[in-house]
């Protein structure tokens, strides 16, 4: 099946594309791409005021399945990415079981292509069950369709295995993502330590548990000659050290989430516990270094770290609430209204973060570009529609979002997967 | 004048004048304990439930008897006795109390915001009686009820807090509460209690009681929890009596006529050596004492105005 993409304005970082122009798609790929197609046959989209894409890439979501399907599957999940204008996106492993081993992952790989409308990729843990002690049959799971290796929210403490593992990552040329937390120093806590947590009595997460990790992965990284991704980077301390590595060309990258780029400490005033999430929620210094760092290419990646949870569990005490929030279908929205539309950054620079750099740093050679030959994953934009978050519309299974209501310009229009219009449903 | 709040959730929101109303009203609550027959008919027919969370004696008990003084019915709840225990949430817990129609609920919990999430589900009165680090508000009135008793005003007294400033729900509230009317304050402890944030709060900080101490109209000495040395945030017992005990010598650097307070229960001879607990100087008696007035004053504003103009 044939389908053509009009008159839409194709913006492709990859390529420096930024005009208008019709592409054609024709099995799955990328056939053509010229200022005027002939239908020929093919089924037309129109796309007039609207921009065109390479499908966006979200490289940190939490999927739940296997283990919490009462917080969202790969079906859900999916359905919810979709919407939210992504067209490929990694999952975690901390399932239940975790994803630690070749059968995990491609129960995740079996399901995603039964259920999903999107690409689902597994990302593989580093260590046995995130425990920390044995690493994962990395060349196993790799061989088994896993993209990546991360113990997630229970990182690697103990620096000899994570020297270990950044070392046999290189053999494998796979990539290390690393959720950056010294649990010595963040036991216990629930927001960002200072001014605010002083204020609301909550016990705090400093700083320094992200910087000292940020700081340990990026010494060894250099002497592993590894490859490293840094999630969701919230601190002013931890930028610096990614600034000064990348001048040293140490192979890192970092990802920065909506709510770190849009939202601070002090919005805990209520003891919302959809404001809950790890990392937390930093001062209003860290989110204009981060924002900073998202302009200066410090920053590669905005990811959202969906982290659904059912609403029961988020409704209680703030110290009991669990860490995360959901975040694929209002990422797109928030970063074109808080950073584009108030040119923050530029249209242009927003696309690359959100999808030729995800492509790049993930060596997805057909993704995260427009060209003939390259996967017909697309990401339309309507720059022009206003919306209001409304969390009782979500697809994902879950509600714990904290832009209810917010007013935003800007959102994903049609989203394409491999050829297939699966957004609008 | 008229109390506009429904719920008594923090000092922090508070204004002076709110905060005078409640001071005021105390004060002409503090005769009716004295009197042979301790009651008053100004809350017959309210029910309040004490929901606590924490063990805590003191604080219970003086609200059980202030809501008893003034006619009302109360009940307790605790957490080992109830549901809670079996793995019932908060929130169900809440909404199951409130389905028995009380018209306000004391709430002592151990995490920060618990009281504030209450409010936003309940049609009750929220009061709260202690949330983890947060606040403690009836404690930092009383304490403010005694200092004006005992210093005549509150404004420009120097008021020196010593102790696990950043695990204390009473200092919190009573920097808030005694800074709003005026009062100079100096936060006093080892630096893992005292995060020199705080000074953010317009208070100043000091690591040494010796030098703080000085010149002080009131010194308000916080209970050291020993578990706290568990994580390190100072050596050993021993070494924070020597650093951070009120003495008799370090006393005496204090103005003449400085007042000794504490929130209770007291570590005799760790925070507070037992001859000035027992002393003259001490006024942590007369805390507990007024604890019933205020707390009167709280109940009365909140559930029985009818001149209450509207809810917040």
């Amino acid at each position: 099946m044939r389908l053509l993409i009009k008159n839409g304005r194709v913006i492709d970082p990859h390529s420096g594309i930024d005009e208008t122009l019709d592409i054609l798609i024709e099995k799955g790929k990328i056939a053509d791409i010229k200022p005027k197609i002939d239908a020929n046959k093919a089924n037309v989209i129109d796309a007039s005021r609207l921009v065109v894409a390479p499908g966006f890439i979200d490289m940190h979501v939490h999927l739940r399945e296997p283990g919490q399907e009462h917080k969202e599957t790969i079906k859900t999940g999916s359905l919810a990415a979709a919407k939210g204008g992504f067209t490929t996106i990694l999952c975690m492993p901390n399932t239940e079981p975790v994803n630690d081993n070749r059968g995990v992952t491609e129960f995740i790989l079996s399901k995603a292509k039964k259920e999903a409308v999107v690409n689902v990729l597994p990302v593989a843990s580093i260590s046995r069950n995130q425990e920390g002690k044995e690493l994962t049959e990395m060349a196993d799971l790799l061989d088994a369709g896993a993209l990546a290796f991360s113990d997630d929210g229970q990182p690697v403490l103990n620096s000899h295995l994570m020297r270990r593992a950044l070392e046999y990552s290189k053999l494998l040329d796979a990539l290390i993502i690393d959720h950056c937390e010294d649990k010595s120093l963040s036991e216990g806590g629930v927001m960002h330590e200072g001014h605010y947590s002083y204020l609301f009595g909550l016990k705090g997460i400093p700083e320094s548990s992200e910087e000292i990790i940020v700081a340990r992965d990026l010494i060894l990284t250099e002497k592993a000659e590894a490859r490293l991704h840094i999630a969701h980077l919230s601190v002013k301390g931890a930028i610096q050290l990614i600034k000064q590595a990348k001048k040293k060309k140490i192979k890192v990258s970092a990802e920065a989430t909506p709510h770190h780029l849009l939202l601070d400490d002090s919005y805990l005033e209520t003891y919302d516990t959809n404001l809950k999430m790890n990392p937390p929620l930093r001062s209003q210094e860290d989110v204009q270094a981060l924002r900073e760092a998202v302009k200066e290419g410090v920053v590669d990646v905005i990811a959202t770290d969906h982290a659904p949870h059912a609403p029961d569990e988020k409704d209680v005490e703030f110290d009991k609430a669990p860490f995360g929030i959901n975040g694929l279908e209002t990422a797109v929205s928030l970063i074109l209204d808080r950073l584009v539309n108030k040119k923050i950054i530029s249209l242009k620079r927003f696309i690359e973060m959100i999808s030729t750099n995800p492509a790049k740093i993930l060596r997805l050679k057909n993704k995260g570009r427009i060209s003939v030959g390259a996967d017909a994953d697309l990401t339309i934009l309507n720059l022009y529609r206003e919306i209001i978050v409304d969390i009782n519309n979500f697809k994902s299974k879950s509600q714990n979002n904290p832009f209810h209501n917010w007013k935003l310009k800007g959102a994903p229009a049609i989203t394409i997967v491999g050829g297939k219009k699966v957004y609008p449903f | 004048m008229a109390f506009k709040h429904k719920h008594l959730l923090e000092i922090r929101s508070l204004t002076p004048s709110e905060i005078n109303t409640i001071l005021s009203t105390a004060e002409s609550f503090l005769e009716i304990s004295t009197r042979e027959i301790k009651k008053v008919p100004t809350l017959r027919g309210k029910t309040i439930i004490n929901l606590f969370f924490e063990p805590s004696t003191r604080t219970r008990g003086s609200f059980e008897l202030a809501a008893k003084r003034l006619s009302a019915d109360i009940v307790n709840f605790n957490q080992t006795a109830s549901s809670l225990a079996k793995g019932e949430s908060l929130k169900d817990t809440v909404l199951n109390l409130e389905a028995m129609k009380p018209d306000a609920l004391v709430i002592r919990h151990y995490c920060a915001g618990a009281p504030y999430f209450i409010s936003t589900f309940c049609q009750s009165h929220v009061i709260n009686a202690g949330d983890g680090y947060h606040e403690h508000p009836t404690q930092a009135l009383l304490d403010a009820l005694t200092l004006k008793q005992e210093k005549k005003k509150i404004e420009d007294l120097k008021i020196v807090i010593v102790g696990d400033i950043l695990h204390s729900r009473v200092a919190r509230s009573n920097i808030f509460l005694l800074q709003k009317l005026g009062a100079r304050i100096i936060l006093v402890g080892p630096p893992a209690f005292l995060p020199t944030e705080f000074k953010n709060f317009g208070v100043e900080i000091d690591y040494s009681l010796d030098r703080a101490v000085e010149g002080a109209d009131a010194i308000m000495m916080l209970r050291i929890q020993r578990e706290r040395q568990k994580s390190n945030s100072f050596p050993s017992i021993r070494e924070y009596r020597n650093l951070y005990s009120l003495t008799k010598n370090r006393y005496k650097k204090a103005k003449k006529n400085s007042i000794i307070m504490h929130p209770g229960p007291i570590n005799r001879g760790v925070e507070l050596s037992t001859d000035l607990a027992d002393s003259a100087k001490s006024v942590i008696l007369k805390q507990v004492e007024n604890g019933i007035a205020v707390r009167m004053a709280v109940l009365y504003l909140l559930l029985g105005g009818k001149e209450r103009e509207t809810a917040d």
